[in-house]
């Protein structure tokens, strides 16, 4: 009887830890999913589109996630195949700096030209 | 003479913006990946279509040759009206066609190529539309030029027309 409930515990464990980490895999799916753009409904995205497209997108990142690849690599995958505009949030390459650094110099200069009303101000 | 700068500065700056906007009524809206950078040749396996064998990808693409990958479907209109461009294309003897037969139905597909005929040296089958992205492609029909050295040098997104027919004919030349 000892044996059984130790088996039973141990069991349940299992079964336990086995569903937390495919939920933790669904999660990981949609948020990869949710920031990819779809290239046939330009606008939306993968997770959002049911396009033949978006159908096989899903199929491969729920295939990739499944073998172990992280995220990064799964949109390095899709950036080399589609290039960096398949991604909603884009990398910092020379492609983007000016995207990136663009709101950066704009908030400087504004903050600067505050600074310098309310000096001049004062 | 503060005013006046500060009038001139916004000047400039509306006109910046609509030449921005201006030279943004122009350009598409629908983005196409990049075509014409060279990309290495995917490692895959895929299943024939007339033998229904798996074959890998180096024993599809083994001969010191130029090949051409087309993404075609029976279901797919566009398909059928570049389909007597393949033909003329599978003439040329340095070139070989692989047909990547993409979300079909096999009966249709044979049906569609007893119907028009078979360009393809080999067929293979592309069933939930992976085999596509491994390739970059995003749609039905699209057509990769691959050279001798194994690497994709061109992309045809949509059906192929007579001039991308004379300009395959010139590379592989």
């Amino acid at each position: 009887m000892k044996n059984l409930n130790f088996f039973l515990i141990i069991f349940l464990i299992i079964g336990f830890s086995q569903i937390k980490s495919e939920e933790k895999n669904d999660e990981l799916k949609i948020k990869i999913l949710k920031n990819i753009r779809c290239l046939i409904c330009q606008g939306q995205s993968v997770y959002d589109s049911e396009s033949d497209f978006a159908s096989s997108i899903k199929l491969i990142v729920d295939r990739k996630i499944e073998s172990g690849i992280t995220e990064d690599q799964i949109y390095d995958f899709l950036r080399e195949k589609y290039g960096d505009w398949v991604i909603y949030d884009p990398k910092l390459n020379k492609n983007t700096y000016f995207l990136w650094l663009l709101p950066l110099l704009l908030f400087l200069v504004g903050g600067a030209i505050i600074v310098k009303n309310l000096i001049f101000k004062k | 003479m503060k005013n006046k700068i500060n009038l001139v500065i916004l000047f400039i700056f509306i006109i910046f913006c609509f030449i921005i906007f201006f030279k943004g009524l122009n350009n598409s809206n629908i983005y196409t990946p990049i075509n014409n950078v060279e990309k290495n040749l995917p490692i895959f396996k895929a299943r024939d279509f007339i033998s229904n064998t798996h074959i890998d990808s180096a024993n599809i693409f083994a001969e010191e040759s130029y090949y051409i990958v087309n993404i075609w479907a029976s279901w797919c209109a566009p398909c059928r009206k570049e389909h007597p461009l393949l033909m003329e294309l599978q003439k040329n003897k340095s070139i070989k066609l692989i047909g990547l037969n993409y979300k079909d139905n096999l009966n249709n597909a044979k049906k569609f190529i007893n119907e028009l005929g078979n360009p393809y040296t080999k067929i293979l089958i592309d069933k939930d539309g992976t085999l596509s992205v491994e390739f970059g492609a995003y749609g039905v029909p699209e057509t990769f030029l691959i050279n001798k050295d194994k690497k994709i040098i061109k992309k045809y997104v949509g059906p192929i027309n007579q001039k991308i027919v004379q300009e395959i004919k010139l590379i592989v030349k």
